[in-house]
C-alpha cells in the first residue's frame, strides 16, 4: 500500500535572538522519520519543547512564529510539498491536509459565525458549492453529537462552551474531505469529564471519513486510544517509534517506560486525626454581579495532611480556594483555622493570620514579578513576616534553595531564565519562606510536562514530611489525588458531592457525578475508551 | 488558569457592581459566560435592563458617563479660569486703573457676586447655547463662535479627511513590508514627524513653502468673502501641518493593531485553511482590528480640533484657537470659559462615538449568549 505522508529526515531550525548577544540558530527538530498510510493515525508524543506540533505543521509545511523547515522531504502521496510555491502549498492547506488546534476558543475567528468559518475552506478550494457544503457541515455536527446541528452554525464562537468548540474545530477540518488530519492536542484544554466525548467523537468521525491523521499529545493514555503508532519525542528528536501496543505495552527505551510509569504513583491516606487544621463550615459565596458560585460546602482538614478538591472547571473549587484566603469574602458561613474563626475578608486579617496560609499558583510564570530575582521573590515574606535582612536573609533564602533541590547559582536568576518546573519550585519556596501552617495548591502541576509535575508533587510530599505542612490540593487529574491526598472533596458546580478519606470517596458505592468522573479519566489500557462507551451505552439502553 | 466563566473572571467589586460600565471594550473584560438567569437577579429596573439588552444598557451609561464628564470639566474650566492671576479690570485698565475704577468694572461685570453664583448662571446660559458676552467686545459669544468654530472645522476635516486614509492605508502597507525597508523609512520618517512639534513643523512649512519657493499663501486668513477654491489654497499648509503631526501616531497604531491581529491563532488557522493573503487581510484580520483603529483614528480627530490652537496662531488663520488665545491675554472670561468647553465637548464626545463604535464592533457585545 502506498504511503499517504512519508517524512524523512526532517530538519526544522528557527533563529533565537537572546538579549545582548547575536542571533543564533537554533535546531528544534532533527532527524525525523515516519510514515502513515491511509485511515491511520499516528500518535506524536513527549514533553513540550519536543517538537510534536513543529512537526505536526510541517505536514501543511508551515513554520510557527519563524520555524523554518530547513531539511529533508514532507511526502504527500509522493509529492514534496515543501518544494511546492505560495500559491501550490495553499491548494493542498485546507482541501488536502486539514489542522484541528489546541486552543479552538482562540483558533476561531470571533468576528464570523461557526457554519460560516467551518465551510470556508471547502467554497475557496471550489470542492463544494455552497449548499452542498452547508449540508455536509450539517453531517459532521450530527456526527460530533454537537447540540441542535441545524441552527448550530448559526452561533458565533463566544456563544458555545469549549467542548463543543473543539467539535466544531474537528468538523471545519473534516468539512472539505481531507485526506490527513493534523490534531495538535484537541482536548487538553477540556475537562476530562468533556474530553472524553471529544475524544470518542473524533474517533469516530475520522474511522466514518476514512481520514489519516497525525494526532499529537503530551498524553500517553490519550493516544493510546486513538493511534494505530505512535513516536516518542524528546528534545526534537525521536526515542522510540512502533505500534501503540508495543509502546505501550512493552517500552524498548527507558524515556518512554519513564513517561508509562508516571501515573502509577500512589500514597497511603494518614488516619482522620481530631486534631483539625481548618475547618469550612455552611460556606455560600458569590460574586457582586448576583452569580452564586458556592452553595453550603462544608469540609476539614486535619494538620499535617492533605485535601484535594477535585472538579471540572466552574465546580467553584479555585473559589473556594479564594474565599480560604479571604480574597472573596464568603455571603454565609464560616471559616476556622486552628479553632478560632478567620476573619471573612483579606483586610480584617492580621499579619500572622496571612503567613499562616500560603498559596501557589497553576501559572507560576504570571504569579511571579518578572522583574525580580529568585533572591528578591523568595527573600519577601522573609522580611515581610519576619523582619529579616542583610546576610541573614540570603543565608535563609539559600536553606528554602537547598529544600526546593535547586541550590544557591538560582540566587540571582531572573524567572524568564528558569524552566516552567523550575519556577514552580521558587513559587513553592516562596510560600515556605512564610513557615506556613497551611499552603492552598491551585492545580500546580497542571501546566508541567508529566516528568516535570511528577517531580514537583514528590519535592510536594517531602516538604510535608520535613515540616508537617498541610495542603489544600486543587486539582482535576484523578492520578494526582491518588498520588498524594490523605483526604478528598469532590465538587460540582459549586456543591460538595462528595467528601471524605481518599480510600472512602474513590471506591463504591459512588454518586453519579463522581462514577462519571471517575470513569472518565483515560486509562493506559488499549481499547478503554471502547470499554468505556460500550457500558455507557448499555447503561443508557438500560435506562 | 484553564478555565472561564466567573470563577476565574475579574473580581466583580461592588464599586464595579453597575455591571460592565467600566470594563474596556475589548474581548478580555467581557464576561465568557453568561451571569446569572433573568430572574435569579433581584435589584433595580436597571440591573434587569442591563442583563437583557447588554448592548443598549453599554451606550447608554456611555452617553450617561460623557455628560458627566461634560459637566465635571466645566466645573474645571470655571475653577481654573477663578484662579488664574490677574483679573480683567486691571488688564483692561492698564495704566489708569484706580481702585475706585477697578471696583466700578468688577461691579458691571457681576463679579462682586460669590463664584457659586456665577458658575450656575453661566452654566444655565451655557446649557441653552448662550454663552454670555464678551467683556472685550461686547459682542455675543456665541455669534462669534458660531464664524470661528465654523472655520476651525473646515480646516480640521480637511486634515482629517487627508491623513485617516492615509495613516491607514501606511499601516497597512507597513505590515505588508514588515521589517523591511518600505516599513523602516515610514516609521523613521513618522517618528520624525512625531517628534518635532507642530509650531516649529508649521514654521518650516512656511519657510520652505511659502517664502523660499512662493508655491503657497501665507498667512492663511480666510474672508467670507472668499471662493472655496481660495479657501482651499489658503488653508494648504495649515492642514499639511496638522497631517504631519497627526499622521504618524495613527499610522503606528494601524500597524500595531493589524500585527496584533495578524499574530492571533485564528489568522493561522486562515492561512492553515490555504486562504490567500487579500482573503486573510480583508476577512479575518480587518473586522478584529477596527476597534483599535477606531479608538485611535478618533483620539486623533479629537486632537485636531482641540490641536488646532497652535496651529491657528502660526498660521494666522481666524478659528477657534487663535480666539480662545486672544481671550486668555486680555482675560475674557466668557469667551475663554466657551471656547474651553467646546473643546472638551468635541474631545468628550469624539472619544465616546469611538468607544461606542468599538462596542458595536465588538460580536461577544453584539450576540450576547
Amino acid at each position: 500500500m502506498p504511503e499517504l505522508l512519508s517524512v524523512k529526515n526532517l530538519k526544522i531550525e528557527a533563529t533565537s535572538y537572546p538579549p545582548g548577544e547575536p542571533p543564533k540558530v537554533v535546531t528544534l527538530v532533527e532527524d525525523v522519520s515516519f510514515d502513515l498510510q491511509k485511515g491511520k493515525v499516528l500518535g506524536l508524543i513527549g514533553e513540550s519543547g519536543a517538537g510534536k506540533s513543529t512537526i505536526g505543521l510541517s505536514a501543511l509545511a508551515y513554520g510557527r512564529g519563524g520555524c523554518r523547515i530547513t531539511g529533508g522531504q514532507v511526502l504527500l502521496n509522493g509529492r514534496d510539498i515543501l518544494k511546492l510555491g505560495r500559491g501550490g502549498i495553499n491548494s493542498v492547506r485546507g482541501r488536502h491536509v486539514c489542522y484541528v488546534a489546541q486552543s479552538a476558543a482562540a483558533a476561531f475567528n470571533p468576528a464570523h459565525k461557526l457554519g460560516d468559518q467551518v465551510i470556508e475552506a471547502s467554497l475557496r478550494h471550489g470542492i463544494m458549492n455552497r449548499e452542498e457544503a452547508t449540508k455536509r457541515a450539517l453531517y459532521l455536527f450530527r456526527v460530533l453529537g454537537l447540540p441542535n446541528p441545524e441552527t448550530f452554525g448559526d452561533r458565533y464562537p463566544h456563544q458555545v462552551s469549549g467542548g463543543q468548540l473543539q467539535r466544531a474545530m474537528t468538523a471545519m477540518a473534516l468539512c472539505p474531505n481531507p485526506e490527513l488530519i493534523v490534531f495538535d492536542e484537541p482536548t487538553t484544554a477540556l475537562d476530562v469529564t468533556t474530553q472524553i466525548d471529544v475524544l470518542a467523537a473524533i474517533k469516530h468521525a475520522i474511522e466514518e471519513t476514512d481520514t489519516a491523521a497525525l494526532y499529537i499529545t503530551h498524553d500517553l493514555a490519550v493516544v493510546a486510544q486513538i493511534s494505530d503508532d505512535i513516536m516518542v519525542l524528546r528534545h526534537g528528536k525521536t526515542v522510540e517509534y512502533g505500534t501503540t501496543k508495543q509502546v505501550i505495552e512493552a517500552p524498548r527505551e527507558e524515556y518512554t517506560r519513564a513517561l508509562v510509569s508516571v501515573r502509577q504513583a500512589k500514597r497511603d491516606e494518614a488516619p482522620d486525626q481530631t486534631d483539625t487544621l481548618l475547618k469550612i463550615e455552611h460556606v455560600h459565596a458569590g460574586y457582586a454581579n448576583g452569580f452564586k458560585v458556592l452553595h453550603d460546602v462544608s469540609m476539614h482538614l486535619p494538620k499535617g495532611q492533605t485535601l484535594a478538591i477535585v472538579g471540572e472547571s466552574g465546580s467553584g473549587k479555585s473559589t473556594l480556594a479564594r474565599v480560604i484566603t479571604g480574597l472573596l469574602p464568603p455571603s454565609e458561613g464560616r471559616i476556622t483555622f486552628e479553632g478560632k474563626e478567620l476573619p471573612k475578608a483579606l483586610k480584617g486579617r492580621t499579619n500572622d493570620e496571612l503567613r499562616r496560609i500560603q498559596m501557589i499558583y497553576q501559572m507560576a510564570d504570571t504569579a511571579m514579578n518578572p522583574r525580580q530575582t529568585v533572591r528578591e521573590i523568595v527573600g519577601r515574606p522573609l522580611s515581610f513576616y519576619f523582619g529579616m535582612h542583610g546576610a541573614k536573609k540570603t543565608e535563609r533564602v539559600k536553606e528554602l534553595l537547598d529544600q526546593i533541590e535547586m541550590g544557591t547559582r538560582f540566587l540571582d536568576r531572573y524567572p524568564a531564565e528558569l524552566s516552567g518546573g523550575q519556577k514552580q519550585r521558587v513559587a513553592i519556596a516562596r510560600a515556605l519562606a512564610a513557615q506556613p501552617e497551611l499552603i492552598l495548591c491551585d492545580e500546580p502541576t497542571s501546566a508541567l510536562d508529566p516528568l516535570v509535575a511528577e517531580g514537583i508533587l514528590n519535592l510536594l510530599l517531602k516538604l510535608q514530611e520535613e515540616t508537617a505542612v498541610s495542603y489544600v490540593f486543587i486539582t482535576h487529574d484523578i492520578a494526582i489525588v491518588r498520588a498524594i491526598a490523605d483526604s478528598v472533596a469532590v465538587m460540582h458546580r459549586g456543591r460538595l458531592v462528595r467528601f471524605g478519606p481518599k480510600s472512602k470517596v474513590l471506591s463504591p458505592p459512588f454518586d453519579d457525578y463522581t462514577d462519571l468522573l471517575l470513569k472518565s479519566v483515560p486509562e493506559m489500557e488499549i481499547g478503554w475508551l471502547e470499554k468505556v462507551l460500550k457500558t455507557r451505552r448499555m447503561e443508557s439502553a438500560g435506562n | 488558569m484553564m478555565e472561564s466563566g466567573p470563577i476565574t473572571g475579574p473580581v466583580v467589586t461592588d464599586a464595579t457592581a453597575g455591571e460592565t460600565a467600566l470594563r474596556s471594550p475589548d474581548l478580555a473584560g467581557v464576561p465568557a459566560k453568561p451571569n446569572p438567569a433573568a430572574d435569579e437577579l433581584g435589584g433595580t429596573f436597571w440591573r434587569r435592563f442591563a442583563f437583557r439588552r447588554p448592548l443598549a444598557a453599554l451606550i447608554l451609561q456611555r452617553l450617561g458617563l460623557s455628560v458627566g464628564l461634560l459637566f465635571a470639566v466645566s466645573l474645571m474650566i470655571f475653577g481654573g479660569i477663578e484662579a488664574l492671576p490677574g483679573d480683567f479690570a486691571t488688564t483692561y485698565l492698564g495704566q489708569s486703573a484706580t481702585p475706585q475704577a477697578v471696583e466700578n468694572i468688577r461691579k458691571d461685570l457681576g463679579l462682586d457676586r460669590p463664584w457659586s453664583e456665577r458658575y450656575l448662571s453661566w452654566l444655565g446660559g451655557a446649557v441653552q447655547g448662550d454663552f454670555g458676552t464678551s467683556w472685550a467686545s461686547r459682542n455675543s459669544v456665541s455669534e462669534q463662535i458660531g464664524n470661528r468654530l465654523g472655520n476651525s472645522l473646515f480646516l480640521a476635516f480637511f486634515a482629517a479627511l487627508i491623513s485617516v486614509p492615509l495613516a491607514v492605508g501606511l499601516g497597512m502597507l507597513a505590515v505588508q513590508f514588515r521589517n523591511r525597508l518600505p516599513d523602516k523609512i515610514i516609521n523613521v520618517i513618522s517618528l520624525a514627524a512625531i517628534s518635532l512639534p507642530e509650531f516649529f513643523i508649521g514654521y518650516l512649512l512656511i519657510m520652505f513653502f511659502a517664502v523660499k519657493w512662493g508655491v503657497a499663501t501665507f498667512p492663511a486668513t480666510v474672508y467670507d468673502s472668499m471662493g472655496f477654491t481660495e479657501r482651499l489654497s489658503a488653508i494648504a499648509l495649515p492642514v499639511a501641518t496638522l497631517v504631519l503631526v497627526v499622521l504618524a501616531h495613527m499610522m503606528r497604531m494601524t500597524r500595531a493593531a493589524i500585527l496584533n491581529v495578524m499574530s492571533s491563532a485564528y489568522v493561522e488557522t486562515a492561512e492553515l485553511k490555504g486562504l490567500g493573503t487579500f482573503r486573510i487581510i480583508a476577512r479575518h484580520a480587518a473586522p478584529n482590528a477596527v476597534a483599535p483603529v477606531i479608538n485611535v483614528v478618533a483620539l486623533n480627530l479629537a486632537y485636531l480640533v482641540v490641536g488646532v490652537v497652535v496651529v491657528e496662531v502660526v498660521f494666522v488663520y481666524p478659528g477657534m484657537g487663535q480666539y480662545m488665545v486672544d481671550a486668555v491675554t486680555v482675560r475674557d472670561m466668557p469667551v475663554v470659559q466657551a471656547c474651553g468647553l467646546i473643546f472638551a465637548a468635541f474631545y468628550i464626545f469624539l472619544n465616546m462615538a469611538a468607544d461606542i463604535l468599538a462596542i458595536l464592533a465588538n460580536p461577544r457585545l453584539r450576540h450576547p449568549r
